[in-house]
Order: C-alpha cells, then structure tokens, then sequence
C-alpha cells in the first residue's frame, strides 16, 4: 500500500441536502428577543456526532504518512480513517461515547441567555431522542440515567458558557468531550517537586510530558492536548478545553507559546506511544497552550487530552441573517 | 495479518504474540458490567455452547430494530475492560473463552487466566464505532434484553475481518507494560534535559 491520501467525503451539498434547517433559513438578528436557536443547534449537533473537522482528517492523514508502512501504528490510523469515512457516509456517530456536551455562546447584547438557554437544551434533548447523541447524562451517586442527556438542576449538563461581546454575529461552539479521554486529563501545582517542575515554561513541559505519558493510549490516542498556563483551578481547567477550539496547524498568536506547542508535539511524537498506545510515533496530533493570570501564590498547570476523535464545530449567525457550520 | 476464526482451538491462541494484528471472524458475545457480575454468581448453563472457544467483547452498542424484527449495529466500540477485572479471570476458566476484546488492557489477575485457559485480551480501535459496527455482519440472537437493558445485554454476533491487536497473550506478555515502560524511559530522558 501506498502512502493515503485524504478520504473521500461526503459534499457539502449532500450535508446540507440532510440538513434540518429548512432552506433558505435566516436569523433575524434585529429581533434577538424573538430569536429561536432550537434548530440551527440542532443541524450543529448532527453535523458533529458523524464529521470531524478538516483540520483534525488532516492531521490523521499527515501523520499517518509519517508511519512506518504496514506497521501497527499506520494500520491503525487507516481503521481511524475509515471509521471516518464510514461514519460521515451513514450520518452515524463516530464514536458510540458522544461525550461530555459544551457549547460557547458569544452574542451580541440583547440576547437572554435564559431563553438561549433553554433552546439548546431543547435540541439537545431533541438530538438524544433521535439517537444522534447518548445519552450520557447519570445522577453521580446512584447511576440513574433520565435518558435525555439533562442534569435538572439546569446547570451540570450540557455545559453552556455564555459570553456578551462587541461584534453584531452570534458564534456558538460546540465540543463533545469524551468519558475516556476527558478521565486522563490532569492538573498540577507548581513548583511540583516529584518531576522537578517550577514555576516556569520548562516546569509547564515537564507537566504536559507527564500527563501525556501517564495517559498512555487510555484516551484514545492520538490526542490533542489543550493546556492552560495560570488561572484557578476552574479556569484553568476550563480554558485547558476551550484552546481545543483553536483549529490545528494554525498558530498560537504567541510567538513563545507557539514555538513551544511545536517543540512539545515534535518531543511527545518521540516517546513511542502511539495510536491507541500500540507503539509508534503518532501519540499527539498537536498540543494548544494558552496563558492566564493567575494568583501570585498559585501556579496552576491544566491539561485537559481530546481524543482523535475531536468533535467540535462552530455555528455563526451572520448579520445579515445567514447561517453557516465551520 | 492473520485471520483468525472461531471456534479458537488452544493451539491457535498460543501461537499469537503480544503485537499480533489479526482479523476475527466467527462468533462474539457482548457484555459488559451486569453481563459478567452474572455470570460468575449465577453461571448459567446456556451460555456454555455460546461461550465455549469464542470471544466476549467489552462493548455497549449502539442498535437498530428494524420493521421486520431483525436488529442491527449503528456503532460499537470497545467500552473500558479494566471494569471486568475482578470478574473476567473466573469467566475465562468457567466457560473456555478464547478471547477478551476491549480497550486499555487488563491486571495482573486476567493475565494469568489468559495463561491458565490458553486466551488472548483482543485491543479494538477505541473511538472506530462506525467501522466496527460495519464489521458484524449478523446480529445472531440477543439474551437478557429486557434484564439488562441494550447496552448491557448479551449480544451474539457474527463478526467478518474485526481488527484487533493482541496486547496480552497467553505467555504473561502485555504490550500495555512495554510500551509504558519504554515511554517512561523516554518522558525521564526528555525531561532531564532542558
Ligand atoms: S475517548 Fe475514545 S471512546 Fe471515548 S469518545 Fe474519544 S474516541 Fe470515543
């Protein structure tokens, strides 16, 4: 076999041709109190659960081609890759988890976050009865699954951030964060005096080698690993997943950060982990790291690994009305 | 690759290595947590035909019932095995599988019975639920559905060209250990420099 190429999916056209958007459907943004999100969430999350992004096919196939020919690492990307042509051809999830369900909401003012609110868990309960998402959703202590994917205390499940901004356009992302792999994220307190950590960018590295290296394969490798420099141990966490929006191959805007996402891939893609922890170079598609402030007497380091199957995608409503799904 | 069929005769399974990709085709019977806590406190008969020198797969799939009775996969990945382990040993011995398929390995405890029994631990591809859905070709029969529930149901299946690696054999290899040991080398290695 030859070195492969990148698979053969579906058109746009034929997307759109399934989509549950009537034709021709336009947001009327000058009257964002009147505005129902319900359906172009809807038409977000079946467009997630059965495609991955350009970029994240892209880095599967450039990777793949780095692989020694015919052996267990190459191999395995192919069945990814397949899995990826399988899944987008049958509209059907590629992965049976469909995940921890977050969105990002950036809108203009006047919009109710209340109501926002309410639309999109209305699609999301939608999306569930239609099998597009599992229903993933239990009460911590006794297991108890409602089936629809709601935590009814309206604020575990799905997760919604909310952000009011300048520009006119509403922007929503959305990520579905698997149970595997969000189980091998990490988060460290520096200086961390078992790896000789401190409280700098070589301490922040040795944090990143080891959460990868702890990991394993256990989050379906190759991941993508999302880190943020600083902040409470919430924010911090949080913004480890929000940088996993950030498509790969574009650069950090911080020219030491970026340097270093490049030197942290390049060194992670030598410790032989590979897909699904079965040997071989391809451990990480890529690593995003982002800085905070943070307290002067703290110093936290969040990790948090997607896996190859990194569902994320974003819906923005134009001005003038129109939608589209990058 | 090898391809490799069902019934597994003990011959067959201690020729397989640590790092071995083959191809199952055959019978597999899916369970999961509710699945093995049954079958070691109750062992019932009926599954012995079904489980003798086959493979148990670690998976709570996705299913379609169609109009006219017959069901069918839409997506089945592998779920976590570390879950099984304090079962998983017993249920090799009771019932003769050949063959544990999940994802992330097993202790010390399922290796020895992989050892015992003559049996491999059968990695999938973790996240590959469409591909591995394609692959079973005939949903056979289905045991414990209204018990259990769907994801935790025996499922009997008949799978073609399912690809798996073995990463623990029948001879205490693991894959798992030697690849985090050498990484571990590596991760120390990287991080005493600069
Ligand atoms: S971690 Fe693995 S099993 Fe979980 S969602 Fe990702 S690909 Fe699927």
């Amino acid at each position: 076999m030859t070195a492969c190429s990148m698979p053969n999916l579906t058109s746009l056209g034929t997307v759109e041709s399934r989509s549950v958007l009537p034709k021709d459907w336009k947001a009327d943004l000058s009257d964002l109190a009147g505005l129902d999100l319900t359906q172009p969430v809807l038409e977000l999350i079946r467009r997630t659960t059965s495609r991955l992004p350009q970029d994240v096919i892209e880095a599967v196939v450039a990777n793949r081609n780095l692989e020694a020919e015919g052996s267990r690492a190459a191999n395995t990307l192919d069945t990814m890759l397949e899995n990826i042509t399988l899944a987008d051809d049958h509209v059907s999830p590629l992965c049976q988890d469909t995940g921890t369900i977050i969105f990002w909401v950036r809108h203009p003012f006047g919009l109710s976050q209340r109501r926002a609110k309410e639309q999109i868990r209305k699609a999301v309960a939608e999306a569930t009865a239609k099998s597009w998402l599992r229903p993933n959703c239990v009460e911590s202590l006794s297991g108890r699954n409602p089936g629809n994917n709601m935590d009814p205390f309206l604020e575990g499940h799905p997760v919604i951030h909310f952000e009011e901004r300048e520009e006119p356009g509403i922007e929503i992302s959305i990520m579905l964060k698997g149970g595997g792999c969000e189980n091998v994220g990490a988060q460290y307190r520096l200086p961390e005096a078992s790896l000789g950590a401190g409280r700098d960018l070589g301490g922040v590295r040795k944090c990143i080698l080891d959460a990868v290296t702890k990991a394993q394969g256990q989050g379906c490798s190759p991941g993508i690993l999302g880190v943020a420099i600083g902040g409470d141990r919430v924010t911090g966490y949080e913004r480890s997943k929000e940088v996993i929006l950030r498509k790969l191959g574009t650069p950090n805007p911080d020219p030491k950060l970026d340097a270093f996402e490049r030197r942290l891939t390049e060194e992670i893609n030598t410790l032989g982990i590979g897909p699904m922890g079965y040997g071989g170079r391809t451990t990480v598609l890529g690593v995003l790291v982002s800085e905070m402030f943070r307290h002067p007497a703290s110093f936290f380091v969040s990790v948090s690994y997607m896996c190859w199957s990194s569902r994320r995608m974003d819906l923005v409503l134009e001005p003038s009305g129109s939608v589209a799904y990058r | 690759m090898k391809r490799i069929s069902t019934p597994i005769s003990e011959d067959v399974i201690r020729g397989l290595k640590v790092g071995d990709e083959i191809l199952l085709n055959g019978r597999v019977v899916l369970s999961r947590d509710i699945g093995h806590k049954f079958m070691v406190e109750k062992k019932p008969d009926w599954l012995k035909p079904l489980l003798h020198e086959a493979v148990i797969y670690h998976c709570g799939p996705v299913v379609a019932h169609h109009e006219d009775g017959h069901w069918s996969f839409v997506s089945a990945g592998p779920t976590t095995s570390i879950r099984e382990e304090p079962y998983q040993a017993d249920v090799l011995e009771t019932y003769t599988v050949r063959g544990v398929i999940g994802k992330g390995g097993m202790g010390r405890k399922t290796s020895d019975a992989l050892g015992k029994v003559g049996a491999c631990y059968l990695h999938a591809t973790g996240g590959a639920g469409a591909l591995l859905a394609e692959r079973v070709k005939r949903v056979v029969d289905v045991k414990m559905l209204e018990e259990f529930g769907s994801p935790e149901a025996f499922w009997i299946i008949e799978v073609e060209d399912f690809p798996l690696v073995v990463t623990m054999d029948s001879h205490g290899g693991s894959l798992h250990e030697d690849v985090a040991q050498s990484s571990l080398a590596r991760a120390k290695e990287l991080m005493a420099s600069k």
